[in-house]
């Protein structure tokens, strides 16, 4: 079981083959976000606003007896605010041992994406999108663009 | 054993069990950088602990392989693994000394010159010499194991294995190590943080449990939540230490600086056992240490100016630790020359930090505190010691970084006071649940000096009511609180959430807090519950908010922010600008306001309440009528096996009533040697509330110490004292009315158990407060202890010290040289009257002639006592 789980991995890196992500989506948007990253998804959440936080800063929650920033995807990527009272869902991420939820619209499937199918950002990118993405994988219908959840996460203090 | 050395044995035998493995890696791969500073570390703080704690043997051995080990790691010499062998010989020696040490507490005897020789030598670049070290003759306590002598003929090269041997003499170090364990801080931290939750968790399942009626849950769920309170108190104690621990290092320090600054310096430390968090105390250690230093730099005088002070040459710095009501008080209290206000004064101006106008309105204390501010250091000469500008300011910011408060007392010429007020531990503090602009915050216990409900500024027409009134200057609110004026700010404001408009027309709640010096007001639309919280760091990203200090997770599961009181008073421009709000109020106000009194509140004579402080009711007793006698006039009740008067307040008894109420007040007269015991008859008995008590004083009623707020109702507090004596001169029908005037303060000295047992009652009848002593050298220790009497009466014949010479004594000076002194003696002669006068008795009266006393009191203290 171990060595499956360690070779897998392995395998895919080695092979160049298959990628996993868990997607989600933003304004419409897929994203995708590698599964080593995600800690767990939520449904909705009470979220306890803070105040003079960045606006990128949707407020705290608690998962399990422990405090996590959640981030306003949205925001962060300089998209217009969810329409009032629709349900958001997070994707929680771990950084420097401090644990971010990532508010989303929806969290979908886990796609194991081969290789071949990503390419970097195109350079006509909008900036919100080109400083937090690596690239883009093309799915057969549609496009996933892949989040660069170390850069999501770099708020600058001052906002 | 000594716990210094008992630490030292623990923590060695640690480090010469890694510097085996050591070594031997460092033989394997020479050239392993990270392995050999690692063990000229181990060697070098062995080395300075021997210096430290007085081991010379040790310390010896130690150093010469330290100084291979610097030739290692600065590349002059290569490893071989000679020289591995030589400085692992020297380390088995180390052991030997250390299993030595476990046994006796002392250093073994031994001869370690061969040795040190071969590690000079190869320290020196000379091959290893032929001869090889011998291992010095064990002394007897140490159960070292024969074959070591054995060996000792052994070449070098063999070396590596008496390393066994000494191992084998670790059973005798077992009684040092056996009773407590090393555990990784990190893994108490986790255990805290487990615990932490496990305490939210309860606090959830608790408020689940409150909202369901008869669940099977309960009971469990009560067992529940007593083990995780056990728990957390278990896991607390394990992260407790004594504060001892932060001051051990202080004592050396004094005596270097005492050197350093050629001062006498004397460091008396108290409550040293008292116990905080290691993490509260490895932060308070700094500020602690810079404290001392302060006091020692600048605080202390030299020898010569404290001798021309009048003061010992000694000065002293005292530590003193103490728990206050979840808190750690420390005073750091030197004897010096106090605060140079006027220095201070001279650099608040220079520096710009106030107008001269601004600085003439400040009180001294005041003034004091600009030591607090940035880059202030008012030393003249900067020294290496201090002054060299992290000052104060810094002691500050960490003492507030941990939730702390600090302060200042200084006297000009007594010295200054540091009072360091910080939380028992960091990881669960008291907070005050509050909601501003709907959303909750807490604000830490520590802080909160009280909460004022005001009426909002629409309300003002309700400013007539006893509820305080925010008023503003140019939109600037504040707060008449205690004729004293309040700034405050509104959190929701502060915080920029949408304002709850609703509770602006309404009555808004104060937290009134401290920050400093300065009182600030919070205004908030809703105060909740205090609560037990768990502090959490906020995340990174959020931490240039200085208005948090941190967040937590409430029972109910939410998190919230905890509101940093310091950073909102730093953000509103207060911290710095003391306010000059909290000064001006004399402290003895604050005192009386801060502190809490049982009132007892009954009906009396009238529909107003009076009040009486209940400690000093011994019993409220419900007597019936017929048990009420009347003996010489005076209403008695036989009570528990005597006579008690009874004093009815309004002045007559109700006979009409079946049951008296009464207030039984016993007060037991130790100059009597007995306790007098009366009965206050009231009406009715109203109420116990606590409060805190101010009393407008008022002398003109006989019998009442004033009037004072009481449960919002002006209420008199009647003056027990006063119908004590009223009471017992009725009852004892010395016909005094003294009115309630204070009486006069006799003293009496008389050698003689009779004479003092048979005058003291009958002056105390007469209504003189009377003290007694058996001698002349302990009334004049009276005198040094500061106490005051209006006359003295003395007997002439006293064994050591005489009336003659005791009158001559006080007539020589100090604070009862003027007072009138009546001698008391046997012997009534003119001769013997005119040698009392010579040696400066005001009157000369027979021991036994009563009526001559008081007839000479009365007229030594004039008209003082009404006499019948």
């Amino acid at each position: 079981m171990g060595i499956t789980v360690l070779e897998r991995p392995a395998e895919a890196s080695a092979g160049g083959d298959e990628r996993v992500f868990v997607t989600l989506t933003v304004a419409d948007q897929l994203c995708g976000v590698p599964v080593q990253a995600v800690r767990d998804v939520l449904g909705e959440q009470v979220i306890t606003r803070i105040p003079l936080a960045p606006s990128e800063i949707a407020g705290s929650l608690n998962l399990r007896g422990r405090i996590v920033t959640a981030i306003d995807l949205r925001r962060r990527l300089g998209l217009p605010d969810a329409p009032a009272g629709t349900p958001r869902m997070s994707v929680v991420a771990e950084q420097g041992s401090e644990l971010y939820a990532l508010l989303v619209d929806q969290v979908s499937e886990v796609l194991s994406l081969p290789a071949d199918t990503f390419e970097r950002n195109p350079p006509t990118l909008p900036p919100e999108w080109a400083a937090h993405s690596v690239g883009i994988h093309r799915l057969e219908d549609r496009l996933m663009v892949v989040l660069d959840v170390v850069r999501v996460l770099a708020l600058a203090p001052e906002g | 054993m000594d716990d210094l050395l008992a630490d030292f044995l623990t923590e060695t035998n640690e480090s010469l069990a890694e510097l085996d493995l050591a070594l031997v890696r460092l033989e394997r791969t020479p050239d392993d950088a990270p392995t050999l500073s690692l063990i000229f570390r181990l060697v070098h703080t062995i080395k300075g602990t021997c210096g430290f704690l007085g081991l010379p043997r040790l310390e010896h051995v130690a150093h010469a392989a330290e100084n291979v080990l610097v030739k290692v790691r600065d590349g002059v010499l290569a490893v071989t693994p000679d020289g591995i062998s030589t400085v692992l010989f020297g380390i088995d020696r180390i052991k030997e000394i250390v299993a030595g040490l476990a046994v006796s507490g002392s250093e073994p005897a031994g001869d370690d010159t061969t040795l040190v020789a071969a590690l000079n030598a190869l320290a020196e670049g000379r091959a290893a010499p032929a001869a090889p070290p011998t291992p010095a003759a064990p002394p007897a306590p140490v159960p070292v194991p024969p074959p070591v002598p054995a060996q000792a003929a052994a070449p070098i090269a063999a070396a590596p294995e008496p390393a066994a041997e000494p191992a084998d003499a670790a059973p005798a170090e077992a009684p040092v190590a056996g009773q407590t364990i090393r555990v990784g801080v990190d893994v108490l931290e986790d255990l805290m943080t487990l615990v932490s939750e496990l305490v939210l968790t309860r606090n959830q399942l608790l408020q689940l449990a409150r909202n369901q009626e008869d669940s099977g849950f309960s009971v469990p769920l009560q067992r529940l939540s007593h083990i995780t309170s056990d728990l957390q108190e278990g896991v607390m104690k394990t992260r407790m230490q004594p504060i001892g621990n932060a001051w051990n290092k202080l004592p050396r320090l004094v005596r270097d600086l005492a050197r350093e600054l050629d001062k006498r310096i004397e460091l008396v430390q108290h409550g040293a056992e008292t116990e905080l968090d290691r993490q509260v105390l490895e932060l308070i250690k700094d500020p602690l240490t810079h404290m001392v230093r302060n006091s020692a730099d600048h605080g202390l005088e030299t020898p010569a100016e404290r001798r021309a002070a009048g003061k010992p040459e000694t000065g002293r710095i005292t530590l003193n630790a103490f728990h206050e009501g979840g808190h750690i008080i420390i005073e750091v209290a030197d004897d010096g020359r106090g605060l140079p206000v006027d220095r201070i004064r001279a650099k608040v101006l220079t520096r710009g930090l106030a107008t001269e106008a601004e600085l003439a309105g400040m009180t001294d204390a005041q003034v004091h505190r600009f030591i607090f501010r940035a880059g202030f250091s008012t030393a003249a000469v900067v020294t290496a010691v201090s002054g060299r500008g992290v000052g104060m300011d810094v002691v500050k910011t960490n003492i507030e970084r941990i939730g702390g408060t600090i302060d200042l007392k200084s006297a000009a010429g007594q010295g200054t006071t540091f009072l360091v007020k910080i939380p028992l531990t960091l990881a669960i503090v008291s907070a005050l649940i509050v909601q501003a602009g709907r959303e909750r915050f807490a604000i830490p216990q520590i802080s909160v000096v009280e909460l004022v409900r005001a009426a909002g500024i629409g309300g003002a027409a309700a400013a007539d009511r006893t509820e305080s009134r925010i008023e503003r200057i140019n939109g600037t609110p504040v707060l008449r609180l205690r004729d004293r004026l309040l700034p405050l700010v509104s959190l929701a404001g502060l915080l920029r959430l949408e304002q709850d408009t609703g509770a602006q027309e309404a009555s808004q709640c104060i937290v009134v807090t401290q920050v400093g010096a300065s009182m600030l007001g919070i205004i908030v639309d809703r105060v909740f519950d205090t609560e037990e919280i768990v502090v959490k760091p906020v995340a990174p990203i959020l931490r240039h908010i200085t208005m948090f200090s941190g967040n937590t997770i409430l029972g109910d599961g939410s998190v919230i922010m905890i509101l940093d009181p310091n950073g909102i008073a730093r953000a509103n421009g207060i911290a710095g600008s003391e306010s000059r709000v909290a000064e001006t109020a004399p402290p003895t106000t604050v005192a009386q306001s801060e502190q809490r009194i049982a009132m007892l509140l009954f009906r009396a004579g009238g529909s107003s309440p009076k009040a009486v402080p209940l400690s000093l009711v011994a019993r409220l007793e419900d007597i019936e009528r017929d048990r009420i006698e009347i003996s010489a006039g005076q209403p008695v009740v036989q009570y528990r096996g005597r006579l008690m008067p009874l004093v009815p307040l309004s002045g007559t008894l109700d006979t009409a009533k079946e049951r008296q109420a009464v207030l039984v007040f016993n007060d037991v007269d130790q100059r009597l040697g007995r306790d007098r015991c009366m009965g206050l008859v009231v009406d009715e008995i109203l109420d116990v509330v606590e409060d805190r008590l101010k009393v407008e004083l008022s002398g003109d009623r006989p019998g009442l110490l004033g009037t004072a707020v009481v449960a919002g109702r002006a209420t008199d507090v009647i003056d027990t004292a006063y119908w004590l004596t009223q009471a017992t001169q009725d009852w004892f029908r010395a016909g005094q009315k003294s009115g309630g005037a204070r009486a006069p303060q006799l003293l009496v000295v008389e050698d003689s158990d009779f004479f003092r047992n048979l005058l003291v009652p009958a002056l105390s009848a007469e209504g003189y407060e009377v003290t007694a002593c058996d001698s002349a050298g302990r009334a004049l220790r009276l005198r040094e202890a500061g106490v005051t009497f209006d006359a003295v009466v003395s007997d002439i014949e006293m064994p050591e010290m005489d009336g003659l010479q005791f009158v001559r004594t006080l007539r020589a000076g100090g604070a009862w040289a003027g007072l009138p002194v009546i001698a008391l003696s046997g012997r009534v002669s003119a001769a013997e009257m005119a040698a009392g006068r010579g040696a400066g008795f005001t009157d000369y009266v027979g021991k036994f002639d009563r009526a001559a006393l008081l007839a000479s009191l009365r007229q030594c203290l004039g008209e003082a006592v009404h006499a019948s």
